[in-house]
């Protein structure tokens, strides 16, 4: 589903992605690890097309399109979910209005029918029944004043709403108690399918310990250092990262 | 020195000029080398539909600075509440137009007023003077709605004297002219209150200007004020709010904010908060930013789905919208959101 090759990303001045290489096939759950720094969230940003971040070298092939050649919109319609570490505050943008729209903009741009306001109160009100998330959090303005952990759910809410193709979480579990981890990894969980992909970006082996992960991708200095199973996860725990850290760029 | 005593005398020297430090960034001296003539009276029977029309039951018009209806001052009696639309309509071309309105709240009486200037026309120059005051304890809320001609000239200055205990509460929208200017100058009795609001959304060549001034000189009064504005082509975007609390106007509490939205390179906001305070026991604040778009919320916002175009908007009606919340009169606030979400649609 997803296939990259040698990409390389610059943020300013610095090169931060050097030559990184991964193959995500539909249907399974990859684990991208690795020490503060080594360029994950660099990674999902450039994956989801956040302007600054400058692909300088490489390709990124996703259902066989040019993923790096699309606007973030144009991504975002094709199915590529990113979990933002830090979930945007919109102040003023009630959270169900813009969910609504940012829906229909990207059924609109997949040539879909729009959904109207009773059904998609429908749609939301199951998903967040499922995610223990209260209904009227959703009518306040999206993420203002809400909690970090709260912030995290209404991420997987949007995911399931949203049912994309190709799922970034980028630091999903941070911030997140035992509870609100274990609702955020039944909602991930529940959306495992066969034509779904989900790269899960982590520093903690703690997710892993919920989501069990297909394969597990060792991020250092840019690149991929180490491939493994889900045992590598819990190598990387025991040891730490510091092994990796002396690979040369 | 005025537009009015301009109009009045043919004397372009009576023009405000850059040299008046209130009307340094609206100069109106540097535009008008000649007084332009009288307006014509205008078509009466042609008048465009007006923004509040199906919200109040008494509508005060002037065409081209003649009044159609009635005469004097509007005096509001005891009685029901009453809501009073006020149209100032522009429907002619390289002319000039003055007019002047009195209202009187009687003690304890309340009036909302929807107020709004459309420019049919073209380059003309407009000026309108009101003289508003509120009796004790009356109640005044004033919303609005500014639509002038691109190539106009256009001004309105407000006088409102407040006795004690009164309740004034405004909020101007404008999308501003060639030059446009909305003046209010509040005198507070004691323990009234004011809410000053305005919003501005400034596109091509056109400018706004929204100025005020508070007086406070009496015990425990309160002023609150709140303008929002983006600019962008080259449009350029005016604030000069000024509060002054005089000894003795103790327990003053006055709060002023201005946050503008500068969308292009070649806009510009000029904004000049000014407090002045003599009195000891008082509390005030202002605050004052200019800044952009969140560019982070509006990668978030494409992240979901949103093209750039649409998510610029919807930060952009969210950001004006703090002030539009703030109107009290439900139908009026109804129509001001969508008056905001119409210009910013429109014009993309």
């Amino acid at each position: 589903m997803l296939s990259i090759h040698d990409l390389h990303v610059r943020v300013g001045e610095a090169e931060i992605i050097k030559g990184l290489s991964l193959d995500l096939p539909a249907g399974e759950v990859h684990a991208v690890m690795g020490p503060n720094g080594a360029g994950k969230s660099t990674l999902a940003y450039a994956l989801a097309g956040r302007p600054g971040y400058e692909v300088t070298g490489g390709s990124a092939t996703y259902n066989g399109e040019d993923l790096l050649a699309m606007s973030p919109d144009q991504r975002s319609a094709k199915g590529v979910f990113l979990s933002f570490q830090y979930p945007l505050e919109l102040p003023g943008v009630s959270g169900l209005s813009f969910l609504r729209t940012a829906l229909n903009a990207q059924r609109k741009a997949r040539g879909e029918d729009e959904v109207g306001a009773p059904a998609f109160l429908k749609l939301a009100r199951e998903k967040a029944k499922a995610l223990k998330i209260e209904f009227d959090m959703l009518r306040r303005p999206l993420n203002v004043g809400f909690s970090g952990g709260e912030k995290k759910r209404l991420e997987i809410f949007q995911m399931s709403l949203f049912s994309p193709r190709l799922l970034i979480l980028d630091e999903t579990d941070s911030g997140l108690d035992i509870d609100a981890l274990k609702v955020v990894a039944d909602g991930v969980n529940a959306a495992r399918a066969p034509d779904r992909a989900m790269l899960i970006i982590t520093h903690y082996q703690r997710l892993l310990d919920y989501i069990r992960p297909d394969r597990v991708h060792v991020l250092a200095a840019g690149r991929i250092a180490a491939s493994g199973g889900p045992e590598l996860a819990h190598e990387l725990e025991r040891e730490g990262y510091d092994k990796y850290a002396t690979v040369p760029a | 020195m005025s537009l009015a005593s301009a109009l009045k005398t043919g004397d372009v020297a009576e023009l405000p000029s850059r040299r008046d430090e209130d009307w340094h960034w609206t100069d109106l001296r540097g535009l008008l080398r000649t007084v332009p003539p009288a307006s014509p009276p205008g078509d009466a029977a042609a008048l465009p539909a007006g923004p509040f029309d199906a919200c109040a039951a008494e509508t005060i018009t002037f065409l081209n600075g003649r009044r159609l209806t009635g005469g004097g001052p509007v005096v509001v009696a005891a009685g029901a509440p009453r809501t009073i639309a006020l149209r100032f309509i522009s429907h002619t071309t390289d002319t000039a137009h003055h007019c002047a309105l009195s209202i009187r709240l009687e003690p304890g009486t309340a009036l909302t007023l929807l107020e709004s200037y459309d420019g049919a026309g073209a380059a003309y120059v407009a000026d309108v003077e009101l003289d508003i005051r509120l009796g004790e304890g009356a109640r005044l809320e004033r919303i609005v709605l500014i639509d002038e001609a691109a190539e106009a000239i256009a001004v309105s200055t407000a006088e409102i004297e407040l006795a004690a205990h009164a309740t004034f509460a405004q909020t101007a929208l404008t999308s501003g002219a060639k030059r446009q200017r909305f003046e209010t100058r509040v005198r507070h009795g004691a323990h009234a209150s004011a809410r000053l609001d305005g919003v501005y959304l400034l596109d091509g060549e056109r400018r706004g200007d929204l100025t005020s001034e508070v007086v406070h000189n009496h015990l425990g009064a309160t002023t609150h004020q709140l303008t929002k504005g983006f600019v962008r082509g080259q449009a350029r975007g005016v604030f000069q709010g000024r509060i002054i609390v005089n000894r003795g106007a103790d327990g003053t509490d006055a709060r002023m904010g201005h946050h503008a939205l500068i969308l292009s390179e070649r806009a510009e906001v000029d904004a000049k908060p000014e407090l002045e305070i003599y009195a000891d026991d008082v509390s005030c604040s202002h605050g004052n930013t200019v800044g952009a778009l969140d560019e982070e919320a509006l990668f978030y916002m494409a992240q979901r789905g949103l093209p750039d175009a649409e998510a610029r908007t919807l930060l952009t009606e969210a950001f004006v919208g703090e002030v539009v919340d703030r109107i009290e009169h439900e139908a009026a606030r109804d129509i001001a959101r969508e008056w905001v979400a119409e210009r910013l649609r429109g014009a993309g």
